[in-house]
């Protein structure tokens, strides 16, 4: 198992700072989510922790030692990052695809091991791609396409995934079809999983650890069913709301005030 | 049926797509075709016999040296040029991400157009003949192109080199390197300007052994160092951020790619002058017909441009007799309308 955290971590671009002094400790074996505002830098902390960002002060530390010291295709055995909507070269496949995850393994004369077969095929299985692996990525559907991403990150064989915003620009079916995959890969092999997602109610199901992020720090964290309150989401998103109980798992469930239909409403009381 | 082939030993393992070894097979087989047809065809025609006992070692003194000095050198020239061009357009298209990437367009090419431009006119004395060994005209453009590929990565610089900043840097400095040229041949020696107008078209005219025996070792070891990293083109090609997250070092290979495509680049335009478009149409052939996974790209790509060089010398050579046409006016007519399909058809999707 591999533990993941950062200490006194400072994130920004240029003089604007957008993370400040974070320390976090990602649950080992367990669903983390961050949640928060457009801007409020999850997706920024995210990819600190997969070494894409160089922290401006402080350090992410992967089992016990800071990220930046080790060598990349070290990391790269332990941490598997999926960034939002990743771009797919014309005509690539998705076995050609999901190949590439086991770059950190291969050498200029070691490119295809048995080992690298097995992985390929493996994550094919699982992500259920294997049928479509003759494909081209960019004929695929929108989950599909998705499914063979993550198919990509798992032949990395890390014991840890990261995930940005992975149901971003998916239809209903797929995003749940996606996260229920990724709750699979949690339960059955143990993976560490630490993901964006903007939908509160989904996050707030699919989690284990809720992390809401606030003017440049952690609001709150914590099991979803202890965190999310009204409160919380007034603070959080600046927007009033009441919380229920999802009649399905029981996880809390956020349903916006707004002004929707009042006016509607208000209309049929004058009239 | 299973698509690709492994092969594997204990310290080596290798990945062959099927596809791309068809593939392969054709293009290697029209390749011997053009290359018979080159040998064979000219103002004098060595009719199939006679090559055939050229080939084995007994033909005809005259039919020997036809084939031997004067064609087999050029049409080795033209393939080896071909291949450079097409894998250094191949390499950049990767490293850029843009299918319009090409070392034309970020000025090497042009780089090598203005070093034999000023070394024409700098070397001319007032007799108009130069004053050192027209055989430094190669390593003058060697050198220009490698210095535009070098200035390219520097000022593109900025904590890393990122493909945007290359494509745009690459394009002023093409620019650049353009009206350099012009201003050159309008200044210097009207005799100089014509000489360096039939090399800026791109032309194997008089290559000999002694151009092969430098031009097909340095590409081909290129080449193959090409082969040997072409997964890490693979990897850049699915953007920074998962590139990295794989353990790719971006900012190193980048400059590798640099280097290698601009010394293959550098090296066909030394010998050839500035064949154009090759290196542009031939990798996007390439990737219509294998897909973009390098390792069977490269090799592909690199047979068509040798293809397209060979046939487009042995077309310039024989259709308009006695007149001599440089290569580069054909890769360039047919090279010219792809471009305007290709954008057209980038416009439209």
């Amino acid at each position: 198992m591999n533990s993941l955290t950062t200490k006194d971590l400072i994130l920004g671009y240029g003089e604007e700072t957008i993370i400040d002094s974070l320390d976090i400790d990602i649950p080992e074996g367990e669903i983390t989510v961050f949640v928060g505002g457009n801007g409020c830098g999850k997706s920024t902390l995210l990819r600190s922790m997969a070494r894409l960002l160089k922290p401006k002060d402080g350090e992410v530390v992967l089992d016990g030692e800071a990220i930046a010291k080790l060598s990349t295709k070290e990391v790269a055995k332990q941490l598997a990052i999926l960034p939002q909507s990743p771009v797919t070269p014309e005509g690539l496949t998705v076995l050609q695809l999901v190949k590439q995850g086991r770059y950190p393994y291969q050498s200029w004369f070691k490119q295809w091991s048995n080992e690298d077969e097995e992985a390929v095929e493996e994550a094919l299985r699982v992500t259920n791609m294997t049928e479509f692996k003759e494909r081209s990525v960019d004929s695929l559907s929108g989950g599909q396409r998705q499914r063979a991403w993550i198919a990509m990150t798992l032949a990395q064989d890390t014991d840890i995934i990261l995930l940005d915003e992975p149901t971003t620009y998916l239809d209903m079916t797929y995003q749940i079809e996606i996260l229920d995959l990724l709750f699979e890969l949690n339960e059955r092999e143990g993976k560490t999983i630490v993901m964006v997602l903007h939908d509160l109610n989904l996050a707030s199901r699919y989690a284990n650890h809720i992390v809401a992020l606030k003017e440049r720090g952690i609001y709150a964290q914590g099991k979803p069913e202890d965190v999310v309150t009204c409160q919380f989401v007034q603070d959080v998103f600046e927007m009033t709301c009441n919380v229920m109980t999802d009649p399905l798992f029981g996880t809390p469930m956020c349903i916006p005030h707004g002004r929707g239909r009042c006016l509607i409403q208000q209309q049929r009381q004058s009239g | 049926m299973r698509k690709y082939i492994s092969f594997r030993t204990s310290r080596f393992s290798f990945f062959l797509d099927k596809k791309g070894l068809g593939y392969f097979s054709l293009f290697f087989l029209v390749a011997l075709i053009i290359a018979y047809l080159s040998v064979s065809l000219g103002e004098y025609i060595v009719y199939p016999s006679d090559v055939f006992q050229v080939i084995m070692g007994n033909g005809e003194k005259m039919h020997s040296f036809i084939i031997t000095t004067l064609r087999l050198p050029r049409l080795l020239v033209a393939l080896f040029v071909g291949i450079g061009l097409a894998t250094s357009g191949a390499i950049l298209q990767g490293m850029i991400r843009n299918p319009l990437a090409s070392p034309d367009i970020i000025g090497i090419t042009g780089g090598g157009s203005f070093a034999v431009v000023m070394f024409l006119t700098l070397f001319s004395d007032k007799s108009d003949s130069l004053s050192v060994s027209i055989h430094w005209q190669p390593v003058a453009a060697f050198l220009g192109a490698m210095i535009i590929g070098l200035l390219v990565y520097i000022l593109a610089y900025q904590g890393g080199v990122s493909p945007i900043r290359i494509i745009l840097i690459g394009i002023g400095l093409s620019s650049l390197t353009q009206a350099l040229t012009t201003l050159g041949m309008i200044l210097g020696p009207i005799y100089r300007a014509s000489q360096a107008n039939i090399w800026l078209t791109g032309s194997v005219y008089g290559a000999n052994w002694d151009h092969v025996n430098i031009i097909a070792p340095v590409t081909l070891v290129l080449v193959i160092i090409a082969l040997l990293i072409a997964r890490r083109i693979n990897v850049q090609e699915l953007g920074d951020d998962l590139a990295a997250g794989v353990g790719s070092h971006l900012q190193r290979d980048r400059l590798l790619f640099l280097i290698i495509s601009t010394a293959l680049a550098g090296v066909a335009v030394s010998f050839a002058g500035g064949v154009g478009f090759v290196g542009l149409m031939a990798p996007h052939i390439a990737r219509r017909l294998v897909g973009s996974s390098y390792g069977a790209l490269i090799p592909i790509s690199a047979l068509i441009g040798g293809i397209l060089v060979m046939g487009a010398d042995l077309i310039g050579r024989t259709v308009f007799l006695p007149l001599e046409v440089p290569a580069g006016v054909f890769t360039a007519s047919i090279g010219a309308p792809y471009f305007i399909y290709l954008l057209f058809r980038s416009k439209r999707s």
